[in-house]
């Protein structure tokens, strides 16, 4: 009865009919909230508390976030369009949504690069000389978001080169719907993360 | 549907291993209790050197203004040992139990994910030798396990950058061995095997995974905060720049103390394991057990601030955390006396196992009541930072989780290397540690109020500490004595023939005791179907109208497995690829101390590593 | 081998332990239409937390609306891109055990260190 093999037991074999691969990403999920919760934590413990410049609202630039808001956003909803097509069994269809979704996931973090680049030639910097808590915090929570969504973009090409390469299992829906998860887990902390860093406005210090 | 039959027969780039035998299989086996010994023996070693900078401790604060260690030395020393214990020790030998018995107890064939698994060892142990390769490269941490900034972010020496990169390194492999035995658990029980009918060294081996999962990652951002400070002058605990040191502590105690209950737990399992079998007895109030165990793990999370009584966090936040202290005393209490009740009116078997952990048990009380004493805020202003807060965690550590852990050795040491432990030398070690613990850490209540501080390298002379100081140091000699002890008798034990006589020596309750020792590597002959709690006790003895034992006639049981199997059991084949992963992490880790290269190395070999293993096929060819 | 049969035809040859756990998948599913729309809404939301932003509302007023929409796009996201919604209820438990946990200790930690006086 209970063979296992090397993909961990779908629901039919497990002891709450749930397939422990999806069962082990949602307390990966769950986990990732602390990590972020925390990062989250240490940039609005340190909001307003640079005693250097630059400061927020002289490199922000809302406009130019706002799009790269709107492109990771899209990136959610043609994910969700790959796994639609993926269960119709489309799999070609649904390889051009995941390379739809990694596409705009490069897009996002291309943004992210230039931002982060633009905001350095402004005098924002993570550390040493010159830094200040909003450098130190902005690149290092915004910096592993970034991280976050490079590897979901590499698990995406993954998907679609293994897919085509027909070494996905017969259920191709089932890893697609995984990498999801995880896309739009990282979807939702920009959210978060949009609102907390970007939108709320920071009280100017005086002088500035 | 995901089957090995639905999976397309390719092959992977290179070919997977099928050896389940010989000294290279121990490196890419995914074999749970083969895992489980490798975590067995490495955190055995890591105990052994723990022990020795213990040793140096006492040896340095035998008498006062002594040389033998500087003060750069000691500090070394003593951060390397609470670091060896917590992480190198106490956490992996828990993860041998539970990666060898959780799944025998839950009637399951391995692990959720068994590549995983290999994963997490092979990360654990790169993580432990990256940290003790810090002797070697400049200089081991020196600021303490806990790693208090300014301190630890602006010294000079590499070691703190070793200590932040380290742990980041041994909490991944934790992290993913919690979601691995989470999972495992939830979804991998035998049939009629409800959550209910566990053994309770499951259940706490359930509450551990979650605070692991949920409190590693608070203390990763607080590594990667001090990472950060150390190498490229951020400012996360500048207070030049507005940084504030508190934050380092509110992130770190928001894992490391539920990170207690983590290092407690798995030893609360084992005692109630052992404390029904050598009492003939059911254990008493399971599901207050169960219950309490629960709630240590969520109130765990409400504790936290305790560790900082002194900082200055005003009086709201102090009482507040006072009593959330004291509520958490509660479960602890209720399982205590249910441990008690087991025991209360049993056919009493002072075997090693037994002693061990009745021992685990009231020195965990002794412990446990200085604990008490530390919730009360003002008591705790004269204890903090003194050898009283010293004696209060090698009492619940040592004197709870090593005995309890020592007791789990012999209780389980014939079912894993089919030979039993010498018995008599097995009190003599129990006797001899139990002595010489006492003896080590009971006088330091005595130098804690009498004024001796924390993690300072000497003392003068004028202060009258040295004599209580000499008698800890003789029992810190005692405890090597009986470990010695220990060592021998393991090491003569296995270089007899291995053989039980007896399969079920304790005539113990629980699944793992109805295979074979050592267990096939399948092992499980027909997963069993699971009736009652204590299913293996109910298959060999039923009870009389007055309540005696009857035992039941083998082959009365309608469980006599089926000669005639109608499938093979397909087990995954081993796997290199877990190694190979790992192996990329610590590459990635001396990367960042120096040189963006190993970085790319690092990480290239780790997307290899992650590659291979999503591209291999289940079964070698 | 007997016994197990017997179990397995008890528990409706799901092969779970307890045939009472038995995951519950309510099979649901929206369909590309839907996704499209919940996208749109999504983007139209985004839209207004920038006017918003830019709107110079008094403060405490514009930090609570721009939570509240926040909060709507996390969950219209958790519960129909991540399927929460149509999937069995353990799922949603164990991901609210991690968020609830991260908000309430958080806040906390920002409480003591006076974050809000």
């Amino acid at each position: 009865m209970a063979d296992t093999t090397t993909h961990a037991a779908p629901a039919e074999h497990t002891s709450t009919g749930l397939p422990s691969t999806k069962l082990a990403m949602w307390i990966f999920l769950a986990s990732e909230c602390l990590l972020f919760g925390a990062l989250i934590t240490t940039y609005v413990l340190y909001r307003g508390s640079s005693t250097t410049p630059p400061y927020q609202h002289e490199v922000f630039d809302i406009a130019y976030t706002s799009v790269s808001s709107f492109v990771l956003l899209a990136s959610s909803l043609t994910m969700v369009l790959s796994l639609v097509a993926a269960e119709k069994r489309d799999f070609a269809r649904m390889r051009l949504w995941l390379v739809a979704t990694a596409l705009l996931g490069m897009t996002f973090v291309g943004g992210q690069v230039y931002e982060f680049t633009s905001f350095y030639h402004e005098g924002l910097k993570i550390g040493g000389p010159g830094s200040n808590l909003f450098g130190t915090t902005f690149y290092t929570l915004t910096g592993f978001h970034g991280v976050h969504v490079t590897v979901g973009i590499l698990m995406l090409l993954s998907l679609v080169g293994m897919s085509w390469a027909g070494r996905l299992p017969d259920d191709q829906a089932f890893p697609v719907e995984m990498v999801g998860l995880y896309w739009h887990f990282v979807d939702i902390v920009w959210i978060v993360i949009f609102t907390v860093v970007y939108l709320i406005p920071q009280p100017k210090p005086p002088g500035t | 549907m995901a089957t090995a039959a639905s999976v397309p027969a390719h092959r992977g780039i290179i070919r997977r291993p099928t050896a389940t035998t010989g000294w290279l299989s121990w490196f890419t086996t995914i074999d749970h209790k083969k895992i489980g010994i490798l975590y067995g023996v490495s955190a055995f070693a890591f105990f052994l050197v723990g022990g020795a900078e213990a040793l140096l401790i006492r040896a340095q604060l035998a008498k006062p203004d002594n040389t033998l260690l500087n003060a750069d030395q000691y500090n070394q020393i003593f951060t390397m040992h609470g670091l060896t214990m917590i992480f190198l020790f106490v956490m992996p030998m828990s993860a041998a139990f539970f990666n060898y018995f959780i799944p025998l107890m839950i009637g399951a064939r391995d692990v959720a994910f068994p590549r995983l698994n290999a994963f997490s060892y092979w990360l654990f142990l790169f993580g432990g030798l990256f940290l003790y390769s810090s002797w070697f490269l400049g200089g081991a941490p020196n600021g303490g396990w806990f790693g208090y900034p300014p301190n630890s972010t602006t010294d000079p020496s590499i070691g703190m950058t070793f200590y932040a990169i380290g742990l980041i390194l041994t909490g991944i492999a934790s992290s993913a061995g919690a979601i691995n035995l989470a999972v495992t658990v939830i979804n991998m029980r035998a049939p009629g095997m409800t959550f209910f009918r566990m053994p309770v060294f499951v259940w706490m081996g359930l509450v551990v995974q979650f605070l692991l999962a949920f409190s590693l990652p608070i203390v990763t951002v607080a590594l990667f905060e001090m990472l950060f400070d150390r190498r490229w002058q951020t400012n996360f605990f500048e207070p030049a720049a507005g940084g504030k040191p508190l934050l380092w502590q509110n992130l770190f105690w928001l894992f490391a103390h539920p990170e207690v209950y983590i290092l407690i737990l798995p030893a609360f399992g084992i005692i109630s394991e052992i404390l029904p079998v050598f009492s003939r007895k059911p254990l008493f109030g399971y599901q207050f057990v169960v219950f309490s165990g629960i709630a240590i793990g969520f109130i765990g999370f409400g504790v936290w601030a305790h560790h900082m009584f002194a900082v200055g966090l005003g009086p709201v936040a102090n009482t507040a955390f006072g009593i959330t202290t004291a509520i958490i005393a509660v479960p602890t209490g209720i399982k205590i006396f249910n441990w008690m009740g087991t025991m209360y009116g049993g056919d009493l078997h002072f075997d090693t196992p037994m002693l061990m952990a009745v021992g685990a048990v009231s020195m965990f009380v002794i412990g446990g009541l200085s604990g008490v004493t530390h919730a009360v805020v003002p008591s705790d202003y004269q204890q903090t930072d003194t050898y009283y807060v010293v004696a209060h965690f090698h009492y619940v550590l040592f004197g709870g989780a090593v005995f309890g852990l020592f007791g789990g050795i012999y209780y389980w040491w014939p079912k894993v290397f089919a030979r039993m432990l010498n018995e008599f030398w097995g009190k003599v070690q129990f006797w001899i540690m139990l002595i010489g613990f006492n003896l080590t850490f009971g006088p330091m209540h005595i130098l804690g109020l009498g004024g001796m501080i924390r993690r300072e390298y000497t003392y003068p002379a004028s202060l009258g500490l040295t004599f209580w100081n000499q008698v800890a140091t003789v029992g810190a000699f005692l405890i090597a004595l009986s470990v010695l002890i220990f060592i021998v008798n393991a090491i003569v034990t296995q270089l007899r023939k291995p053989g039980l006589e007896n399969e079920d020596p304790w005539d113990a309750r629980t699944l793992e005791w109805t295979t074979s020792s050592p267990p096939p590597v399948y092992n499980f002959e027909e997963i069993p179907v699971v009736h009652a709690l204590d299913e293996f006790w109910h298959r060999k003895y039923a009870e009389d109208k007055e309540g005696r034992l009857i035992r039941v006639p083998a082959g009365a049981s309608d469980d006599a497995p089926d000669t005639h199997r109608e499938h093979a059991i397909h087990l995954p084949s081993p796997s290199f690829w877990p190694l190979v992963a790992a192996l990329g992490l610590p590459v990635i880790g001396y990367g960042v101390l120096y040189s963006w290269w190993l970085v790319g190395a690092g990480a290239l070999l780790a997307i290899v590593g992650f590659m291979g293993w999503a591209m291999e096929p289940p079964v070698a060819d | 081998m007997q016994e197990l049969d017997r179990f397995h035809e008890e528990a409706g040859a799901r092969g779970v332990a307890d045939p009472r756990e038995a995951g519950h998948a309510r099979h649901t599913h929206p369909s590309a239409k839907e996704y499209v729309r919940i996208g749109m809404i999504l983007v139209v939301l985004t839209g207004i937390e920038v006017w918003i932003s830019y709107s110079g509302l008094p403060h405490g007023l514009m930090i609570t609306l721009l939570f509240f929409f926040a909060f709507v796009k996390f969950a219209l996201v958790v519960l129909w891109f991540m399927h929460l919604r149509f999937d069995d209820a353990r799922y949603s438990r164990f991901f609210i055990m991690g968020f609830a946990g991260a908000c309430i200790l958080f806040l906390v930690v920002l409480l003591l260190f006076k974050a809000f006086a």
